[in-house]
Order: structure tokens, then sequence, then C-alpha cells
């Protein structure tokens, strides 16, 4: 007869050559390493936690030192690759394949490790759909997990930076994986219980907190003109007249500038209350001034953002927050709002092709995804009306009769033509292409497909593809605002000016906006220290942002 | 060090009187403009020192452009370049013609 236990037992003789290291669940760092040979089994697949914020990274730098005789080919399925010992453990064999979605900071070194095949990589997801995969056919037989504080019981707090781990545990530990969580402190009382402890097997006392990237902190310092051009038009050419409630932002300092701009531009354009309402955005500290001029009503958030936690637990009116008054996140939710519950995503790119799809890979680098292609699509399952998203899809196909009609998410991708180095936002062919081709992928890492995208904003203008009608009219749309870039230049200038007459391209003239206006003076906050005080001192930058 | 010039004929004359103007700095991505009065009211010269080589084509758009769109004629322009992108360098050259007009800059 068939034994339909084998995994709860596997996981009972992991709990088992675990115990011999630990006083109850809980495991002393000195041992980790030896630890984690005991209780894992070559070729698993193992779930390092770690995303564009938050890591695991006692367990990442004690897994890095596992001997890879007793541990080897280990599939690794998780959101970041983003600490050096993440990719360690592939240079020491210790890990063979790779599914993830995320690897900014590493991204030259990734690229050279799949070029040289040390790697040997499924795909690269964005964040919901690697979690999606966490139930049906990545299910993590090892969880390597991160939160605050344990207590004795294995109850956790995550604190503000829960993101991702109520989602890996959950596919982890009811499947009958093992659960491995590093927390800074063992306390007798946990502030909230975020994961209760019946799901942990193990905890290990780090002494310290886990690592966090404040990666949405955009100094204001460094916004340019043109940024504030490109923001100006989003706002007074988009926002306003689809009436944007409900929204995400990228990273990028466009739309941290759009941010800035709400409080001055957005308030002289009479838009408070109007736009810009509901977000799935992570605390943004570029979002202080508006919040604090009264434009948010509530905000969900994937994260944290190092040095805003006071901030948060003072304006619980507008965050999500616990029993103990800190921020709840949480990565798997707020990305499933931000697909069906935002009706504009924008953000900002590396290159943009003629067609209009879009990739941060360039040949060297391999930053792989992290929210845009998940908000940056058009929900087919999306079933609720709302004013932007029916205007949008009126836009795109006028002739379908309105009650069979679907709405259109916007989806903007924003940035200057031209970005660091000289180097051209726009290109005849992504380079992305040339990666699948080297590393003989099925398909190219595209970030945003070209059939998502709704608008494109740079300083020459806008160009909305939901009026386009067809192939030649998107290519010329996509020139038209390509500005001096070769795309740009090599644009047909009279069907350009055909498009702008029936008013898919759109000027900054045409909108009534001066890039002249486009000045520094315009933003609500003109550095890390203004924002600061906009808080009433509760935001807390980080020391690399602090220069006074 | 890379210099480019260009002579171009001036649709619409540089507006004000002041005999010359110059905004932005010599630094990083950003680029200085000395403006002149110096010309008949239908010509307009500019002249590049630029530390980015290989650009001269996008150069010419960028000038051409803004000699057509802007009230360039009449001025003697001198750039002073520090690897500036083109967005920055048709901002720069805007601000200088506002500026010899006697706007507020």
């Amino acid at each position: 007869m068939r034994d339909w236990a084998t995994q709860k037992a596997a996981r009972a003789a992991r709990i088992a050559a675990g115990a011999s290291f630990a006083r109850g669940k809980v495991v002393q760092a000195a041992d980790l390493a030896p630890f984690l040979e005991a209780v894992l089994r070559p070729g698993d697949r193992v779930c390092l936690e770690g995303d564009n914020q938050k890591q695991a990274d006692l367990l990442a730098d004690a897994l890095a030192e596992v001997d890879p005789g007793v541990i080897h080919d280990l599939h690794m399925v998780q959101s970041g690759i983003v600490l050096p010992s993440h990719l360690d453990v592939f240079e020491k064999g210790i890990a063979r394949r790779l599914d993830y979605s995320y690897s900014g900071p590493q991204a030259a070194r990734i690229a050279r490790m799949l070029y040289g095949g040390q790697i040997a990589l499924g795909a690269v997801h964005t964040y919901l759909e690697l979690f999606a995969r966490y139930f049906i056919d990545l299910t993590p037989q090892v969880a390597l997990i991160a939160a605050v504080s344990a207590d004795r019981d294995g109850n956790l707090y995550t604190g503000p930076n829960t993101e991702d781990t109520p989602t890996v545990v959950e596919a982890t530990s009811f499947k009958d994986g093992l659960v491995v969580a590093q927390v800074g402190e063992i306390v007798d009382r946990v502030p909230r219980v975020d994961i209760p402890g019946d799901r942990v097997h193990f905890v290990v006392e780090a002494g310290r907190p886990f690592h966090v990237e404040p990666l949405f902190t955009r100094d204001p310092g460094a916004i340019t003109e043109t940024q504030i051009l490109t923001a100006m038009l989003a706002i007074k050419g988009l926002y306003a007249p689809y009436g944007i409630r409900r929204l995400n932002h990228g990273i990028g300092f466009n739309t941290a500038a759009i941010e800035l701009l709400l409080p001055t531009y957005g308030e002289k354009l009479g838009l408070r209350g109007q736009v810009c309402t509901h977000w799935a955005l992570n605390p943004h500290p570029t979002l202080i001034p508006a919040i604090e001029a009264g434009w948010v009503e509530q905000i969900h958030c994937f994260g944290s953002e190092v040095g805003m936690d006071d901030y948060i637990a003072a304006r619980p009116d507008i965050y999500f927050t616990g029993a103990d008054g800190s921020l709840r996140s949480n990565r798997a939710f707020c990305q499933t709002a931000g697909l069906y519950a935002c009706d504009l995503f924008i953000g900002s790119t590396l290159q943009v092709d003629i067609s209009g799809h879009s990739s941060t890979v360039t040949t060297n680098r391999i930053a792989g995804f992290g929210g845009a292609p998940n908000m940056g699509s058009d929900p087919r399952g999306r079933r609720h009306p709302s004013e932007p998203w029916l205007k949008a899809g009126a836009e795109a196909d006028p002739d379908t009769p309105a009650p069979l009609r679907r709405g259109r998410k916007l989806v903007v991708q924003i940035g200057e033509t031209f970005g660091d180095g000289n180097v051209p936002l726009f290109v005849e062919r992504l380079d992305a292409l040339a990666l699948a081709e080297k590393l003989d992928l099925p398909l190219a890492p595209v970030m945003v497909y070209g059939d998502d995208v709704t608008h494109i904003v740079t300083e020459e203008g806008i160009a909305n593809l939901l009026l386009c009608r067809d192939a030649d009219e998107r290519e010329q749309a996509i020139r038209g605002v390509a500005g001096y870039t070769e795309i740009g230049r090599r644009r047909d200038a009279a069907m350009v000016a055909r498009l702008r007459e029936r008013g898919v391209i759109r000027r900054p003239e045409d909108l009534g906006i001066d890039p002249l206006d486009a000045d520094r003076s315009l933003l609500a906050a003109r550095s890390i220290k203004d924002l600061a005080l906009a808080s009433g001192g509760l935001y807390r930058p980080p020391s690399r942002f602090r220069n006074w | 060090m890379e210099r480019l010039s260009y002579t171009l004929s001036a649709p619409i004359p540089a507006g004000g009187t002041k005999p010359r103007a110059i905004v932005g700095v010599v630094a990083s991505g950003n680029l200085e403009v000395l403006l002149e009065r110096a010309l008949a009211p239908d010509l307009c010269t500019v002249e590049i020192a630029t530390a980015a080589h290989g650009f001269a084509e996008i150069w010419a758009a960028v000038v051409a452009d803004f000699v057509a769109r802007r009230a360039a004629g009449g001025l003697r322009i001198a750039i002073n370049d520090g690897g500036a992108r083109p967005d920055t360098v048709a901002l720069r050259l805007a601000q200088g013609a506002r500026l010899i007009a006697g706007d507020a800059a």
C-alpha cells in the first residue's frame, strides 16, 4: 500500500537531525553551518528569504559555509539575489539551479555567472508569479527566513518589514517543509504574532537586526529639471484627465519628482482629493510632503523603508499597522493590490524598443524584476469599473459597445530620452534579446510588454499608445517622444505631426506647460533634510543620506 | 576636447536689449552657455567645446531645433559642455534665450 505521508516523515527526520544542535527550537549562531548540513539534503528546493529590501543575511552567510561535499545541487527559489553570499553558494557548488525575481545589486556578477554556466537558470519571475509557483511547482522543502524577534515557541515578530515572510512560510510549512528563522533577539513575549510558532521549526538568535536596503529612498537633491518636466507632464497630462486616484509608483527619480510636485504644482492645478488618494506603495520618504498636505487617504506597503518606522507609526490613518502600532507590510497582498485595485502603474526603465517593450536588462547587467512586470500589466481578470479604467478602455477600443468593452489599466513608462552617461533610453532592439540568445532562453526577460504599455512620457511629451490603430502608428508615436536619440531622429516627421493633431502625441506646449517653468523650486522638499523636517522629525534618514 | 561650430539663419530675433547673458555651470552632466548679442538679427552662431566626443550629429539637431523654435536671432553663443545630456542642453539654451530677452531667469 502506498505511504501517503512521506513528506511528513521527511520533515520529521530533518527536525530530528536538527534537534541535536538545538535546545528546544533554539539553535546557536555558531552552530549554523553544521546545523544546515544536518537538515538539508542534496537537491533540495530552498527558499532563502531576501527580496529588494529585507535579507536573511545570517542564514545566507551560513549556507555559503556548508560543505559542498555534503550539501550540493540545491535549487534556490528566492525573490532576491542581493547579497554576495547568494551567489557564493553557486560558485562553491552548494547550489545549482535558480528561480528568482530581482538581482539589482548583483546584476553584473549574476550576468557573468549565467554566461559562465555556474548557474542553471529556470526563469526570472515577477514577485507574485514566483510566490504563485511556491504553491504549485516550486514549493520549498526548506525555508530560511528572517524576523525581528521570536519567543521560545517560535512565534515570530517580523516588525514593519514583514514583506515575503508569511507567503514563504505558508507554502513551506503547510506542505511539510522545514522553516528556520533568524531573529534579532529571543524574547519572552513578541510584540505581535506575525507568524504563529507551530509553523516555525528552528530559531537562531543573530544578536543584530537583519539587513534592510533603503531602496526606496530618493534624495530630492538629485532630481533634475528634466525629471521635474516629465513629472509635470504626468500630473497634468495623465493624472488630471484620467482622474487617477488609485496607483503605484516605481522607485525612479521621475516618480519621486511627481510625489514632490503634488503639494505644489498639483495643488495649483486644484487636484488635491481628485488624484493620488489611494496607493500600493512602499513608504517612500518623498511622499511625506503630500501626506502632510492632506493628499493621501491610505497606503498599503510591500515592505517598509529604513528610517520611516516612527513616521508610519504616528500616521495609522494612512498606513496599515498592527496591535503593536508598527507597520504591517505584505508583499504578496500588496502586489495583488497593485495588480487588481490600482488604475495606474508608472515607472522608469533602461531600454524601450520601437514596439514599446521595455527591459532593465543590459548586456552586462541582469537586474531582474521588482514589481514592475506585475503591476505594469493589464489584469485580464479585473471586473470592477472605475473612471480611469473605463476611459482608457474606450480610447483603446471605441467600437465595442460599452457594457462588453474591457477597461484598460494605465501602464506608463516615464523617463528622460537619454540616461546616465548619455545612453539612449530608446533602442532598435532590446539587449534582453541578445541575452536570451546567448543563454538559449525561450523567453527574453522583458520587464513590461509593449501591448501592456499605454503611455510613454519623456521630456519631449506624452505618447498615448491607446489611441494608435496599427503598428506603424505605435512606432511613430514612440519615435515622436524619443527626443534626440537615434530612434527619435529617424521619425517620420509628417506622420508624427498628424499624430500630434489627433492628440496621440502631446507636447508640453499642447498641455500649457512651459519647459522653462520646470524648476527645482517646484519641489515640496529639495533635500533629505527637508523631508525629515516635513515629517516633524519622525522620519530618521539612514546616515548615508545625511549630510547635515 | 571636441570643438564644433554652427552658423544658422534664425527666423526669430532675440528679444530685449541686454548685451550678454550666461546660464548653467561647467560640471559633469551640465554645461555653461554664454550668449552675446553680436550678430545680424537673422543669424545665430553656436560654438561648442565639449568633453564628450562623437555626438556631433546630436548637437547639430539640438542646435537646429533651438534656433528654429526660440528667439535666437542675433546671438553668438558659446557653450562649455561637461557631457550634458541633450535635454539639458536644450533647456539651458532656452533658459539663455529667455535671460537675454530680459525675462526672469
